[in-house]
């Protein structure tokens, strides 16, 4: 592989991780207050990319449909929360696993039934879809743009999570549901957040996606998702950085593996959870998970 | 300040707590002594409605019997939990704010106190309160607790496992607490908990066996025998 390969697949490496972190977190913070694997996370960033879709078609501005987008998502997840899971909060685990993979199923034969199965093609406006060549790498504006907001984003969420007072009380859920409630703390309110950032941060990932391919479709959460989700278990389960280092290294691994192995092509879906069971056999807990029981965020 | 009616907690079929009744005077340490398994955990539980009860809480002249617990702690009722439960992932000072969450105003002016107040948790505010001592976390649970400048404070087993030296100074604490606040003392140390409350109960199976004045308990030849080891 020549310097300029190198370059080049870095650089799409960084895109497709930033759409991995983004939807990680969610799954992570999800489940560090709830233990819940919220299966239907990756269908919330499907629903993050359609109503931007529906905006732009609608002829509304790119960044009004992109606040839109993340509205819908943000509605979408905390109402999943309060209507489906809210009611499950002292019902075994299993009972919330299995409602989050029927809230999935609603999602995407919701929005099959709405828009067809036919992938739709998103048209981004015109200066996203400029390309520059830097001598003979080719850099779509995209895969520049992508790692910077997503840096800048991340940045938020740490500072969120670690410097406000609702950050701290959403790192004190995790530990101790019932003694954040004797602080004078409406812990549902902190859960709630938690969906409405989780969610937020999955449309972006989302939009991102529908950009870069640029098509969208009902099950497009599906794949990506479960990448996502094996990037957060990667990374270490309820760790918040965990989940960005993850979803880097599952970005980085898929596109250099292609690049390298172009004869594996196919099979790079596989690759990133045959790489998932590698490190679990080796670090059960994932690369920033310390305790499967106590997530620290 | 907190008068309970016919306060009863059942887990299934078993009865904690059997329709107690209590009354708490403003300003005062009143102590809930009893043996292991008695129902005193579940009947502060009970008060901020941690478990499922019956009966009727009155505070500060307002019914509380069925305000969820944030509600009840933004009333003026703070709560230091058996076995102190700091947020062990989050620093000392986190911990402290975590108490002001509605008490943004007065954050700093009440955690610069809380380091006068507890000299000990000085100098490790960074520091996680999981890796404190148990009697740092101890004092870390109270200060918490106060950082919503409560009305009432409620204390369970503050003592419990610490050295004899640090149950004195958390005591000297709670002494000085009386001039503000009223509190609520719970205790496996009867002797210690009645020489500084000012009124007292006993429970006895989930059932208000005695009360009474603490000289008067002191004095009383069951709580003797049954509570202060002769
Ligand atoms: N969550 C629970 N589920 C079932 N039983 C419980 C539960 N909590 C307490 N109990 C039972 O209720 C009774 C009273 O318990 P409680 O914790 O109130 O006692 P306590 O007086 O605080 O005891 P200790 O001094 O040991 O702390 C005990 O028999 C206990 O086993
Ligand atoms: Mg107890």
């Amino acid at each position: 592989m020549d310097l300029t390969t190198f370059l080049q697949q870095l650089i799409n490496g960084a895109s497709l991780g930033s759409m991995y972190a983004l939807i990680a977190i969610g799954y992570t913070m999800v489940y560090g207050v709830l233990r819940l694997i919220n299966f239907a996370h990756g269908d919330i960033m499907m629903v993050g990319a359609f109503f931007t879709f529906m905006a732009t078609a609608a002829g509304l501005p790119f960044t009004l449909a992109v606040l839109l987008g993340i509205l819908g998502s943000v509605i979408v997840g905390v109402l999943t929360d309060k209507i489906a899971y809210k009611p499950l909060r002292e019902a075994p685990k299993i009972s919330l696993l299995i409602t989050a993979i029927g809230i999935s199923f609603f999602l995407e034969n919701l929005f099959n039934v709405i828009f067809g199965g036919v992938p739709k093609a998103f048209s981004a406006p015109d200066y996203l879809t400029k390309i520059f060549h830097l001598g003979d790498v080719y850099l779509p504006i995209t895969v520049i743009i992508i790692p910077i907001v997503t840096v800048a984003i991340l940045s938020g969420v740490l500072w969120v999570l670690y410097r406000t007072k609702y950050g701290m009380a959403i790192r004190a859920l995790a530990f101790d549901i019932p003694t954040v409630k004797l602080m004078g703390i409406d812990a549902d309110r902190i859960i709630t957040l938690v969906f409405a950032l989780g969610s937020a941060l999955a449309a972006v990932g989302g939009i991102f996606y529908a950009v870069s391919y640029p098509s969208i479709d009902p099950l497009m959460g599906v794949i990506v998702g479960l990448k996502a989700f094996a990037a957060a278990v990667l990374g270490g389960i309820g760790s918040v950085t965990g989940a960005v280092i993850g979803g880097f290294i599952l970005g980085f691994t898929e596109i250099f593996v292609v690049a390298l192995f172009p004869e594996l092509g196919g099979y790079k879906d596989a690759f990133a959870f045959f790489f998932l069971i590698l490190v679990l056999l080796f670090r059960p807990t994932g690369i920033m998970g310390e305790d499967l029981e106590r997530s620290r965020f | 300040m907190l008068e309970l009616k016919d306060l009863t907690v059942h887990y299934g079929v078993i009865a904690a707590v059997r329709g107690i009744d209590m009354k708490i005077e403003p300003n005062t340490i009143v102590t809930l002594i009893g043996s292991n398994g008695a129902g005193k955990t579940s009947t502060l539980n009970a008060i901020v409605n941690s478990v499922k009860k019956k009966g009727t809480v009155i505070f500060d002249g307002k019914d509380i019997s069925k305000e969820p617990t944030h509600q009840i702690v933004q009333d003026g009722l703070a709560l230091v939990p058996e076995g102190r439960r700091v947020f062990i992932n989050l620093s000392v000072d986190e911990n402290l704010r975590m108490g002001a969450f509605n008490n943004d105003e007065n954050f700093e002016r009440l955690r610069a106190e809380m380091y006068r107040l507890f000299p000990r948790l000085d100098g490790k505010k960074q520091q996680l309160a999981g890796t404190l001592s148990g009697g740092e976390q101890q004092m870390l649970a109270i200060a918490r607790a106060l950082m919503s400048e409560p009305k009432m404070l409620m204390l369970d087993e503050p003592s419990l496992g610490l050295a004899p030296k640090i149950v004195g100074e958390v005591f000297e604490i709670i002494t000085e607490l009386k001039k503000s606040i009223t509190i609520l003392l719970i205790e496996q140390n009867a002797f210690a908990a009645l020489k500084i409350a000012d009124y007292g109960y006993v429970l006895e199976n989930g059932s208000i066996a005695l009360e009474g004045e603490s000289e008067n308990l002191l004095g009383n030849d069951e709580v003797r025998k049954k509570y202060l080891g002769g």
